[in-house]
């Protein structure tokens, strides 16, 4: 069950059609071995989320999906009760029982907090399911205090539930957390965590990557469309430099299209796929005459 | 985990020792990172150089600014070719204050009436409340300095989706229906809502080139007051450097003390009187951290002269690029203010066309005004 090497879990996830380089593998491995939390930071569409979910297929595990946003609490995360099922309970009981049950007052309440009316929410869900891959997505869109909150559950991997008692995972849940960087998380909660920075891939790699996500698309395509969006990475004037989520958006147009060769008015025509600002655009029509020109 | 305690002290021994020269090189280590590192390398072969390095990345570091002196130590450490350790740039000193003699007079007309002294004194306050920071002698700075927490920020407000309980507005429909099954189903109060407010996000870049070399000292000082005061009232205020490279200096900023908090500014800050080159930076700030969401909707308030020695259609761009992003872009330019200013720098021409306010910044005075139109955006 568990990986016994870095190469191990390279190994494993590429069955699952996740290429990563070795040094991603080796902090995956350490971050399974040691149990702690993976915090992930790159540019949007380098494979941060999708990393988690291969890590799910590969171990044969649940995956449990935090979404983060601006205001996020509690009640969000961990549990919250079910209060319409609640009161029909209660309406459910007043209707049987009548006034023939006076003495059980305290039974009823008890039975309103019964584990059938708890929401468990991503947090709770993940505790309950151990072991599970618990992903904390964008987490840098949270507040601060959620940001605390998290890290109470990340170091001890249990939740008090003041009506019911502790919830504790068997086994601790892999957790793997994403940030965009929109702002700096708290050291508290980065120290808790391994950190890895996921850069673009190399040329090799991704086309790997694209021939194993797309194996409609023929070799030779996937080593043109990577060439170019490569080298339009290494410009630096671009404000949203394409990420590997856009190269195989790109080659799946291109090969939607019907075309076998790269040629200047498919990618002219298929360029939305891979630019989304209208500077841009116009900056890689201009490379991509010179680079197909030549 | 690991064989015998005996085997790996000495492993352990080297692998501590560098985890000091990262700290030394100023990367924030701390005891606990630097015991899930031991682990981390015991999980993994110490021979092996590869997973040491990655072992100590996700272990020791916390940032992509730690990677780079991470990566620089690592190689220093061991693999030092030449046996000596290299130099670390060191970052230039903040420009001290000169020694020109206390003109400061407290005491001299000790025997005269009070009330007239109290009010020379506030007159005078009130002078150096107008004065130009660029032109002040020494010990005027150090009152001057005093008198920055005479500044009051509010912080700029937003809405936000979600609502809040309110005494009027709209009818909160489901907080109404859970409050009336509260009641088994019986018709309750009826409760309103409104839409949220929320102190906006406030990023700061300040330009710390030479020519603006006057003006850090206390530009500095007016970060820290609005960090500090913004922050009390639930605001955040980001504040990054700019000059021939972008500093991230809100950690800093965030001290309680004004004068620790302007020595760790200094401390973190390597390019002090440096040349500009603000489009490039501006660029940079917009790539790292603007466009994923730091500047997306907030006040962004740039303080620079606009002396640019690179190219004008760069800087124009960027800061057209981040006017889209943000909700506001103030330029404070400490010449602004100044009788016979005209615009005519390359740079302000490029920038003004994309800047919603353009207001001037060289006296304490014009520090309140600004404070004013960032609360008012």
């Amino acid at each position: 069950m568990d990986p016994e090497s870095a190469s191990d879990v390279a190994a494993r996830l590429a069955t699952t059609g996740y290429l990563c380089d070795g040094d991603l593998a080796t902090v995956t491995f350490l971050a399974l071995r040691m149990q702690r939390p993976l915090l992930l930071e790159g540019e949007p569409g380098t494979g941060k989320t999708a990393l988690a979910e291969a890590i799910a297929e590969s171990l044969e595990l649940p995956l449990v999906r935090l979404q983060c946003y601006e205001g996020i609490d509690a009640t969000q995360a961990l549990y919250d009760w079910d209060f319409p099922r609640q009161i029909l309970h209660l309406r459910a009981m007043e209707a049987v029982a009548g006034d023939a049950s006076e003495g059980t007052v305290e039974e009823a309440e008890k039975s309103l907090y019964d584990e059938r009316f708890l929401l468990a929410r991503p947090v709770l869900a993940a505790l309950q399911q151990s072991p599970a891959v618990l992903l904390v997505d964008e987490v840098d869109r949270a507040d601060d205090e959620f940001e605390a909150f998290l890290l109470e559950v990340l170091s001890t991997y249990q939740v008090s539930i003041p009506e019911l008692g502790t919830v504790k995972a068997a086994t601790p849940p892999v957790v793997v957390l994403t940030s965009n960087r929109t702002r700096e998380l708290h050291d508290a909660l980065k120290r808790r965590c391994l950190y890895h920075w996921i850069d673009h891939p190399g040329l090799d790699r991704e086309v790997e990557i694209v021939r194993t996500r797309a194996p409609e698309v023929s070799a030779e395509l996937a080593r043109q469309v990577v060439g170019v969006v490569q080298q339009l990475r290494a410009r630096d004037d671009l404000a949203k430099p394409p990420g590997v989520a856009e190269t195989l958006d790109w080659a799946r147009a291109i090969n939607h299209l019907g075309t076998a060769r790269l040629d200047l008015a498919t990618a002219a025509a298929t360029l939305g796929a891979l630019v989304k600002y209208r500077e841009d655009g116009e900056k890689v029509r201009h490379a991509l005459d010179q680079m197909l020109r030549a | 985990m690991t064989a015998s305690v005996d085997e790996v002290r000495g492993g352990d021994e080297i692998l501590l020792a560098f985890a000091r020269a990262l700290r030394a090189a100023g990367v924030p280590v701390t005891q606990d990172r630097a015991q899930g590192f031991l682990d981390a390398v015991s999980v993994l072969d110490l021979a092996d150089e590869r997973g040491t390095w990655v072992a100590g990345r996700s272990t020791l570091c916390g940032s992509p600014d730690d990677l780079d002196r991470f990566d620089a130590v690592f190689e220093a450490f061991f693999n030092a070719r030449d046996g000596l350790p290299r130099t670390r740039p060191v970052p230039s000193v903040t420009p001290s204050q000169s020694q020109l003699p206390e003109t400061d007079a407290v005491g001299e007309g000790g025997d005269e009436d009070e009330m007239e002294s109290i009010n020379a004194r506030a007159a005078e306050t009130e002078v150096l409340r107008h004065r130009d920071v660029g032109s002040l002698s020494a010990s005027e700075k150090q009152r001057l300095a005093g008198m920055f927490a005479t500044l009051h920020p509010r912080p700029p407000l937003r809405r936000t989706a979600r609502h809040q309980r309110w005494h009027r507005g709209q009818v909160d429909a489901s907080r109404t229906l859970r409050s009336s099954l509260r009641q088994m189903g019986e018709p309750t109060r009826i409760s309103w809502r409104r839409r949220g407010r929320k102190p906006r996000r406030v990023v700061l870049l300040m330009d710390v080139s030479g020519s603006m070399s006057d003006y850090a000292d206390s530009l500095l000082r007016l970060a820290h007051r609005l960090t500090v005061a913004l922050r009390a009232q639930g605001g955040v205020v980001e504040t990054f450097t700019v000059g021939t490279r972008l500093t991230h200096l809100t950690r800093a900023m965030r001290l309680r003390d004004p004068e620790r908090a302007l020595v760790a500014a200094g401390e973190t800050v390597p390019d002090w009187s440096g040349g500009t080159r603000l489009g490039e930076t501006l660029r940079i700030f917009s790539d790292r951290w603007g466009q994923r969401g730091m500047a997306r909707g907030s006040v962004v308030v740039v303080f620079s002269d606009g002396w640019e020695r690179g190219d004008p259609a760069l800087l124009a761009e960027q800061v057209q690029r981040m006017h889209r992003v943000a909700h506001r872009v103030v330029w404070v330019n400490p010449h602004r203010g100044k009788a016979g200013y005209e615009a005519v720098q390359q740079g302000v021409l490029a920038v003004l066309p994309h800047v919603d306010d353009f207001v001037a910044g060289h006296s304490l005075a014009t520090y309140a005004e600004l404070t004013e139109v960032i609360s008012r955006a």
